[in-house]
């Protein structure tokens, strides 16, 4: 670009400058997709293998021969599981038969926000495994619902879901000792226990109420 | 090229001197936020060391092409657009620190450290340096944050360098103080970074005083022999 002769008018400092303002946009938006498409291959596949270190958490691998991220159940937005937005289900077969559902929650009265959980109900009802996926309490508090927070390393917190049901468990045991249910909870900090074992057992309640639904034949689920 | 004299200064005013968290009380909002323990501090601080690096090199190439008028929202486009390279680049290269550094890169881009250096620094000066003025930055920013995030962490929960089983899996967390310790939840929620920060603020400037006390103790001191001489 050569110089301008005079100084340059305000018209013309406008243009030379969104002009210049408008190429390093279309430079920095070629950069940003040109990233975004050639990284989404390996992000993908990353995101869904931390699905299954995930869902590894909840039920362990051997429970299951089939790709479960492949058949899935998409459900509508439930109070139930505190969830305003469809989700999905996942479910675990052996040999066909549906051994497990692995299935999202959300406990909407933490003590700062909504937890976030995932689920693992076997076909008998049973709680294979509960695991805290997003949750904003208070560090150092109430964040033992998290086993890497946990103090409490080789039993944590919240695996005394394990091998509950409905069945097992009576209505009035779902609740804190403090409150007089079955589940411990860290002086100090009950709030946030109480949040998680509400949900778990709401999601229990739920996935009972809408059993035909869940355990339904495979028609149509599989994408 | 860069001499001595001037790396010197520059890596003097970035561990010292122009400190982002001590001088220039910059970048508050994820200070508050992460430095909860001393490893998150230290991993924030890295991040934001590879991003400051890159973004005063970037600026500091471009610079001559960058109108004086509308630096402000270039600048703003080339910090928002590297931030999000290096989130996809870690995320979908280096998975494994990915997890560990992941969440601490998008916060980056609501630390107005970046952009304050991008515009105090790399718009007037090459390459070379900034990039180097970037990473000084970064490391001023990495020991305060390593300090403030250790002092939260042992006075809230008496323990240190919690979480570092996530870098390092197998390395546990030391516990420092008795495990029937309370615990301090001001010191870990945002008002105690305050606290904490206002303190290591006045430390500073302490060190600063009595170091200026010193120096005007000096000429007076070699004046007064002149005077008997």
């Amino acid at each position: 670009m050569t110089h301008p002769p005079k100084d340059p008018t305000a018209a013309t400092m406008a243009v030379r400058t969104a002009v210049i303002l408008f190429v390093f946009v279309i430079v920095f938006t070629g950069l940003l997709s040109g990233a975004y498409l050639w990284t989404r291959p390996a992000i993908e596949a990353s995101a869904e293998e931390e699905r299954m270190k995930l869902i590894d958490d909840v039920l362990p691998r051997g429970a299951y021969d089939n790709n479960l991220l492949r058949d899935t159940v998409r459900i509508p937005p439930s109070p139930l599981l505190g969830l305003d937005e469809t989700s999905t289900v996942y479910r675990a077969r052996r040999g066909g038969e549906i051994v497990a559902l692995v299935l999202e929650a959300v406990a909407p009265d933490g003590y700062s926000g909504k937890i976030r959980l995932l689920l693992a109900v076997g076909a008998d009802g049973t709680l294979s495994g509960v695991r805290v996926t997003q949750h904003r309490e208070t560090p150092g508090l109430g964040d033992y619902i998290e086993p890497k927070k946990d103090k409490n390393k080789a039993r944590p917190w919240i695996t005394q879901f394990n091998g509950l049901s409905l069945a097992t468990v009576g209505e009035r045991e779902w609740r804190v000792k403090k409150d007089g249910g079955r589940f411990d909870s860290m002086a100090g900090a009950t709030v946030t226990p109480r949040a998680v074992v509400k949900a778990v057992h709401k999601t229990l309640t739920y996935v009972e109420q809408e059993r035909t639904h869940l355990f339904a034949p495979p028609e149509g689920s599989r994408p | 090229m860069i001499t001595r004299d001037e790396l010197r200064q520059i890596a003097g005013n970035g561990i010292w001197k122009q400190n982002t968290s001590i001088v220039q009380i910059l970048g508050l909002c994820p200070l508050l936020a992460v430095t909860t323990n001393l490893v998150n501090g230290v991993m924030l601080s890295l991040a934001t060391i590879i991003v400051m690096a890159l973004s005063g090199f970037a600026v500091a190439s471009l610079r001559n092409f960058i109108p004086h008028e509308i630096r402000i929202p270039v600048f703003i486009l080339i910090v928002a657009a590297l931030v999000t390279v290096v989130d996809l680049l870690f995320n979908a290269n280096l998975h494994e620190l990915y997890v560990v550094l992941g969440i601490f890169i998008p916060l980056i881009v609501t630390n107005c450290i970046v952009l304050a250096r991008v515009e105090a620094f790399a718009n007037k000066n090459p390459p070379l340096q900034s990039t180097v003025d970037g990473i000084f930055m970064g490391v001023g920013m990495l020991w305060t944050l390593a300090l403030l995030g250790g002092l939260r962490e042992l006075i809230g929960a008496g323990t240190l360098f919690s979480g570092i089983d996530m870098v390092f899996p197998g390395l546990q967390p030391l516990q420092l103080l008795p495990d029937d310790y309370p615990g301090l939840l001001l010191a870990i929620l945002p008002p105690g970074a305050f606290i904490l920060l206002g303190c290591m603020i006045a430390w500073k400037n302490w060190i600063e005083a009595r170091a200026a006390a010193r120096q005007a103790k000096l000429p007076s001191a070699t004046g007064a022999s002149v005077n008997a001489g």
